[in-house]
Formats: C-alpha cells, structure tokens, sequence
C-alpha cells in the first residue's frame, strides 16, 4: 500500500546525513564534554561545532544557544526563567490564544503563582492586532511571548512588527521588555534574523526539521536576565544544567545546515494545487488562514511586515463541513495517508481546536478540520492521491451524517 | 487505541441510513460537541424488527451505534432497553476512557426511539 505521511508538523523524519553524523557520538565519541582529558575535548569540539551552526541559522552569537530537550522546556524555561529572575521588576506577560500548549499551560501555571496574563485574541485570519499587544503593555509587563508560526494553521505572525513595538515601548518607557517567540515550526522554513528582527528568546526543536527527537534550543540574547528552571551544574552557560546530549546536539546542527527556506520551495506550488483541488473536488470545505479563507487577500493594515499576511507553505488547514475529523483521518490513514485533525475527538478533552476558535470557526465545524503538514520530500501525486480518496470518505461520512 | 472490533464497525458499519416510515426515532448530541446520533426503529409484535443508525462523530460513535443496532435487532422493547452503555462498550472489546461518552449517546438515543415509539401508541 502507498504510504504517505502528511505530518511533517507533528514530527518529521530523521534526514539521513543527519543519522549519518550522529552515528560516531554513542560507540566511538563518547567523553563527557565537561572532561578535559581528550575523551570529553573530542565531545566538547562536536557540541560547540553544533551549536554554532545552529546560531548561525538565525543570526545569533555562538553563547547565545542553550541546548535543552526541546521545545517543551525551552519555552518552560524562559516564561519561569523570566518571571523568576525578575519578579522584582514586573509580574505580567503578554501571550496569545493560539500559542502551543507549552505556552499555554505554563502561563497557567505562573497565574496559580501570582504572575499576570494577558492572552490577546486573533482575527479570523489567525493574526494577533499590533494595536492591541501595544495597549497590552505596562509598566510591569516582563515578557512578550507570541508564537512565529502556528503549528495547527502555519499562519506567520507579524514578527517584525512586534519586535519593533517592544522596542520602541521599551524605549520610550525605559523598560527592559524581553520579545520571545516559539519559532519551532518557522525554524530554516523562513529566514530568521533576531537582530533584525528585535528577538530576545526563541525556542527551537530539532524534530520538526529532519533532526532527532529529545532535543531542542532556546536562544537567549547576551544580557537577557533569566533564573535557571533546573538545577544542577554549570552546563550550558549556566541556564540549563545536565551532561550534554553530543550525538543529538550534532544531529540539530546539522539539521540547521542542512535546511533552509529554498529546501521548502517546491512545497509552495504543491500548496497552492493542495488548495485548489480541495476547493474543486471537497464541496463545503475552506482553508483556515489569512491568504485564503475569504478567498480575498488580507487586508493591507495586517501586513505590517513581509512574512505577515501569509502562512507556511508546508501547512494547510482546512475544514470540511458535515464530516468529522477523526473519522476522516483514520479512514485517510486506513489508505496509508497520514494527517492530523483538530477535532476534540482526536484528544483527550472534548473541546475542538483551541486555535481554530480562537479565529472565530465554530465548534460544529471545528470538529471537521484537518491539518495537512508537507515535508520537504512530498509530491504533488501524492496530492492527487490524497485527494481522490479524501472525496470518497467525506462521501461516505456525511451519507452518514443525520443532519444531511 | 481503538480495538479490532471498533475499527471493524468502523469502516464497514452496519444498519446505516434512514427508515422510511418508522416508527420510532431516537436523537442525541449536537454538532457542537461533536456527536449527533439518530435511531430509527420499526416495531412488530412489540419486538425491533428493522433499525438503523444515522451518526455524525469519530469512529467510536459510529462504531458504536453500528454495534447497538446489531445488538438489539430482534429484541423485545424491554429487553432492548436494558442493553446499557457497558454492556455496548464490552460488546466492542473495549473503549478508550474519553470515548465511553459515545456508547452511553447509544443508549440514550436507543430509549428515545423507544419512547418515541411508546408515546405514538398511547396517543
């Protein structure tokens, strides 16, 4: 049977060159890198190397990137490594209703604890108002954290934007308001320069991009004021304590090297033919983010920078009417396609995508979303094989369905 | 996650579709949540002759309203309606925990179509 994996959002397969480096790191280099005898030097080398393709990839220094076990704790690490560090100062956070429930929860957690949150809302277009993060801000905001690309609609924030408005808030007010972003899914899809693009903290995963699973990045700007979470010795510039993971270190930086916005190229025309198939072939089906769901351009005032008004073109999220999502993806699965869905069906709460209600779907429809995520090495048959056998399944649901 | 039988009443359920004329006909759930299932039933010598299901949902409502009709087909109205939610989650080898809601939608819109039925008659 014909297998095709279209949930490259969720996890993507190891690049083989990537295996390839790791490989000497478990049997053969194998020192700890805080050793100083030859052993540890050989793993001190391989770590530093990955570390500085990684900074590399997104503009920043060498000792501005601590490795972690992924997304999950980089993100855990700077919003109570943050709030920690200078509780003296401030006590608010400024966020999003679409972040990843890394974000999610942990600003949860930090408001059992006395920490403010404000989560702004999104437009139908899955976009954050620049105006309304500006008014968010106070004297006692620490922390903006607003996710680069959403995992579920590949829907890019204006990030330029919000680094420019901290900034100029900052200066105007002469507050040290520190901008994070979760950029696992935007990481070497879109060209990523903290500089320009005023970033104080990123998180990263290797995962999503070729990379082994079990390691991560946060990126923290030289001077950013920040407790650590863990305790223990000194590695890691002192943030994140642990003997260093050398094999999936290298397996990250080389992932960084390897991928970059042109390796995703051809996924923008496989996109734009997803889309359209889905539209022609699936009756009552529409697309979940800003450059096609009204079938118009976003309006201007939300281009606000260059990657703003877009998503990824590895990620279509679309809502088919009257069929239900886990119903449509375990049948796509039973004919070897693999997708994901944003139905409450597919979790364990009995609430539909979070982030697709944020953007004003209604739950009923919701819960017949899917998420198609491309990876850098599928076709566009697999499209038209997707397709042909998608039509037949929301066919057979909504025969189905007693409200049809 | 989902067992054998699950996925079998899944992608192949029986009894799906609509009654003409039936006699009863039971409704539960709304698209909100995500589950909407319809039982339409005939009844002979107060027995369910005829049934079928109609299911908006995941794969465990459908396959548990595939189940429920085949469990009940042929059975007297009393008999039918001590058939309860666990019993239909057993007879489909087990459901994960955050599905058993969908076998209890089962039960409940079996003794709407029942009621339904009853309601008809006494009028």
């Amino acid at each position: 049977m014909k297998r095709i994996y279209f949930d490259n959002a969720a996890t993507t397969q190891v690049d083989r060159r990537v295996f390839s480096a790791m490989k000497p790191y478990f049997c053969d280099i194998y020192g700890n890198a805080s050793s100083l005898h030859s052993f540890g030097l050989a793993s001190k080398k391989a770590l530093e190397d990955a570390r500085e393709k990684v900074a590399t990839k997104i503009g920043a220094k060498h000792n501005e990137i601590i490795f972690t076990s992924g997304a999950t704790e980089a993100d855990n690490l700077v919003l109570r490594g943050v709030v920690y560090k200078n509780a003296g100062t401030g006590n608010h956070i400024v966020t999003t209703e679409i972040e990843h429930p890394a974000i999610l929860e942990t600003c949860r957690f930090l408001e059992t604890q006395g920490t403010r949150v404000t989560y702004l809302g999104v437009d139908k277009n899955g976009l954050i108002s620049l105006d309304e993060l500006e008014k968010s801000l106070g004297p006692k905001t620490l922390l903006v954290s607003i996710i680069f690309a959403n995992n579920e609609t590949g829907v890019i924030q204006p990030i330029k934007g919000i680094g420019r408005i901290i900034k100029k808030y900052n200066k105007k007010n002469s507050t040290k308001i520190y901008f994070h972003t979760d950029a696992v899914q935007a990481f070497t899809k879109i060209d990523i320069d903290v500089e320009k693009m005023n970033i104080d903290l990123m998180s990263l995963s290797a995962h999503k991009v070729y990379g082994p699973k079990g390691i991560g990045a946060l990126y923290v700007k030289n001077g950013t004021q920040i407790e650590k979470i863990t305790h223990g010795g000194h590695h890691e510039y002192n943030f994140r304590p642990g003997t260093e993971n050398i094999a999936s270190a290298v397996g990250f930086g080389k992932a960084s090297e390897l991928f970059e916005p042109a390796s995703y190229k051809k996924l923008e025309n496989i996109r734009k033919y997803l889309i359209k198939k889905l539209k022609k072939e699936i009756s009552n089906c529409y697309i979940n983010g800003p450059s096609t769901s009204s079938g118009q351009a976003p309006s201007t005032s939300l281009r606000t920078s260059p990657e703003t008004g877009n998503e990824l073109n590895s990620i279509v999220n679309a809502t088919i009417k009257g069929a239900e999502g886990e119903a449509m993806m375990l049948l796509l699965d039973k004919e070897g396609v693999s997708v994901s869905t944003g139905s409450a069906c597919a979790s364990s709460s009995l609430e539909p995508s979070y982030v697709l209600q944020a953007m004003g779907v209604p739950k009923e429809e919701a819960h017949g979303s899917l998420r198609i995520s491309m990876g850098k090495d599928n076709k566009k048959d697999e499209v038209d094989y997707f397709i042909y056998h998608l039509k037949i399944i929301v066919t057979k649901l909504r025969k189905l369905n007693p409200l049809i | 996650m989902y067992s054998e039988k699950v996925l079998q009443h899944f992608y192949d359920p029986k009894n799906w579709g609509k009654l003409d004329n039936p006699d009863g006909v039971g409704e539960i759930g709304n698209p909100t949540c995500g589950d909407i299932l319809k039982i339409y039933i005939k009844v002979k010598d107060d027995k369910i002759s005829n049934i079928k299901f109609e299911t908006l949902g995941c794969a465990a409502a459908i396959a548990v309203s595939s189940i429920t009709t085949e469990m009940i087909k042929g059975k007297t109205l009393d008999d039918a309606l001590k058939i309860n939610k666990e019993d239909i989650a057993k007879e489909l080898g087990g459901l994960p925990p955050e599905k058993m809601h969908c076998s209890n939608l089962a039960e409940e819109a079996l003794r709407l179509a029942i009621e339904n039925y009853r309601t008809k008659i006494n009028n």
